[in-house]
């Protein structure tokens, strides 16, 4: 799993430490800081915490990487 | 009607989430991402924050993607020209890849030390990438007698802060009066460097840097500075705003050039004349455009949301007939020396500003921002709840200075001058970068 916080929506509330401390703290008063790929043990904390986010502002997604075509098969792409 | 390959330049913030808002949009046919570094997309702010200060790791931020992608990529090779006509992007190993439509998200990157002997000395450093990252990380680690921050934007006042962190002695030299003056005025500048000082941190303003020195190994060891001083120094992170990726752009018939490619508020890249050039968009820092909600020139609004909000808007126009404007109020954060810094609208655009809660000297505070009677922005250091209210002042043009009466309002309101720098700096379109000059 993946993780980003638009930290402009943040409003620093805090439910996303209180549900998953391992992957979200403060850093000062009021600055989020995460782990933006989170071991695959805190997948279940790190969904209660976006669900928890009042301001929606967890995303959660996969790799980019997933379902890519590899650089040999895009040689034949002109 | 519907494109059957898009194909999109940068793999990064605005490259990855128009590829994934294209898919969300419901968009099938084929999609090719092209980007010159050979990483998977990874999230830049805590570069100069919790990566400097060793909180976490430049191999832990890659980003997500919501939708399954199913895209082609094209990693670690740049684009170097681009023929509209053929409708191809030329790349750096002679391969040509057909598009119907091109979504142009080179990004920019940092401008780098004007006199090339002393940029190339070791210990000398740009910000830009988790590679630049890494190596400055690997120097704060190795002890430096004392860092050299560059410029006093938010990049070099970032890393001043996560030097700080680490205990190490810092000295900030900048041309303005104030550090992140060209974003956030003098008044809002001068209080957040007043609180940069209370860390310890040397900040010189009005301050310009004119020599650094090598030792025989090439190693920077001693600078020299406007003000007469000369320091011991071992690391120097030059943050002096950044230039856009349009190098592969020269020639190509797009009005683009360092300060960006100029583009419409859907997204459209301008030709030459001044025209929109079908089917092809840009988005994220490499944008320059003119926001419908502010009278102002077209400019590049080089920070995160910016990114993600146009990305959203040309992955939707790609995909729809009815072309929506990106609307959403440019934002950005901050996060240094235990402050959350907070903007809303467009500060720098500002000719005067008010603090209207909580105090400059100590504590929370917020600062809002007009022109001509209008209010265009606010600010809010470690008080992040309260910029919505601001944000709907913003958007309704609320007469400046707007009636706040919070219980921590100042008693009496002075009006002061905005004293933004922004004349003194690069040009407008510089004049919000993330990590600009101040
Ligand atoms: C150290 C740092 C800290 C920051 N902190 C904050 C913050 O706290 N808050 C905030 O709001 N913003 C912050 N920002 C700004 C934010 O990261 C950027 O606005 C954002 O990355 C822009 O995304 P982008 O995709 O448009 O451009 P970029 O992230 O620059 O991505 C462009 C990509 O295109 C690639 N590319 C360039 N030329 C070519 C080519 N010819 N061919 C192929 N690929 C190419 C680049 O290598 C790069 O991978 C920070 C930026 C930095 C560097
Ligand atoms: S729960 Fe949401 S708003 Fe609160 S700190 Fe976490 S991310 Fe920010």
């Amino acid at each position: 799993m993946r993780v980003v916080v638009d930290l402009n929506r943040c409003q620093s509330y805090g439910q996303c430490v209180f549900a998953a401390p391992e992957v979200f703290r403060f850093q000062g008063a009021e600055s989020l800081e995460y782990d933006h790929v989170p071991d695959a043990g805190s997948d279940q904390a790190v969904e209660r915490a976006a669900l928890a986010c009042p301001a929606q502002a967890i995303l959660l997604g996969r790799s980019a990487e997933a379902g890519v075509v590899s650089q040999a098969v895009a040689a034949e792409m002109r | 009607m519907t494109p059957r390959r898009i194909v999109i330049v940068g793999a990064s913030l605005a490259g990855l989430r128009t590829a994934d808002s294209l898919r969300a949009n419901g968009f099938t046919g084929e999609l090719v991402l092209i980007g010159d570094e050979p990483h998977e997309p990874y999230d830049r702010p805590p570069l100069s924050k919790a990566v400097l200060a060793g909180r976490t790791g430049t191999d832990r931020l890659f980003l997500p993607s919501a939708q399954d992608l199913n895209a082609r990529r094209l990693l670690g090779v740049a684009a170097t020209g681009l023929d509209l006509a053929a409708g191809e992007v030329r790349l750096a190993d002679d391969r040509r890849i057909g598009f119907d439509r091109l979504v142009i998200a080179t990004g920019s990157r940092s401008r780098p030390w004007p006199v090339p002997g002393e940029a190339a000395l070791r210990g000398v450093h740009l910000l830009r990438g988790r590679e630049d990252a890494d190596r400055i990380r690997a120097d704060l680690t190795a002890g430096p007698r004392r860092v050299l921050v560059i410029g006093g934007g938010f990049t070099g006042s970032e890393v001043a802060s996560s030097c700080h962190d680490l205990d190490i002695p810092v000295t900030v030299a900048l041309r303005g009066a104030a550090p992140m003056a060209s974003a956030l005025g003098e008044a809002v500048g001068t209080a957040i460097g007043a609180r940069q000082r209370a860390h310890g941190i040397d900040l010189r303003v009005r301050t310009t840097v004119t020599a650094l020195h090598g030792d025989a190994e090439g190693r920077l060891r001693r600078v020299w500075l406007s003000d007469g001083d000369e320091l011991e120094v071992d690391v120097a992170v030059v943050a002096l705003g950044s230039v856009a990726n349009t190098e592969w752009l020269a020639g190509c018939g797009l009005a683009a050039d360092p300060r960006g490619v100029e583009c419409d508020a859907a997204g459209r890249a301008m030709g030459l004349d001044c025209a929109v050039v079908p089917d092809v968009y840009v988005a994220g820092d490499v944008a320059r455009w003119r926001h419908p909600h502010f009278d102002a020139e077209p400019q590049a609004l080089q920070h995160w949301g910016n990114a993600v909000d146009q990305a959203e808007v040309a992955a939707h126009n790609l995909t729809h007939r009815h072309q929506r404007p990106a609307t959403a109020l440019p934002a950005f954060w901050s996060d240094q020396f235990g402050l959350n810094v907070k903007s809303v609208g467009l500060p720098h655009l500002a000719d005067q500003v008010v603090l209207t809660q909580g105090s400059f000297e100590r504590g929370p505070f917020v600062a809002a921002y007009g022109r001509g009677g209008i209010t265009v922005g606010a600010v809010a250091v470690n008080s992040p709840r309260v910029l919505d209210g601001y944000a709907a002042l913003i958007t309704e043009r609320a007469p400046f200075p707007p009636a706040i009466n919070a219980t921590d309002s100042p008693a009496d309101a002075t009006v002061l001058s905005a004293g933004s720098n922004s004349a003194e700096s690069s040009g407008p379109a510089l004049t919000t970068v993330h990590g600009g000059q101040s």
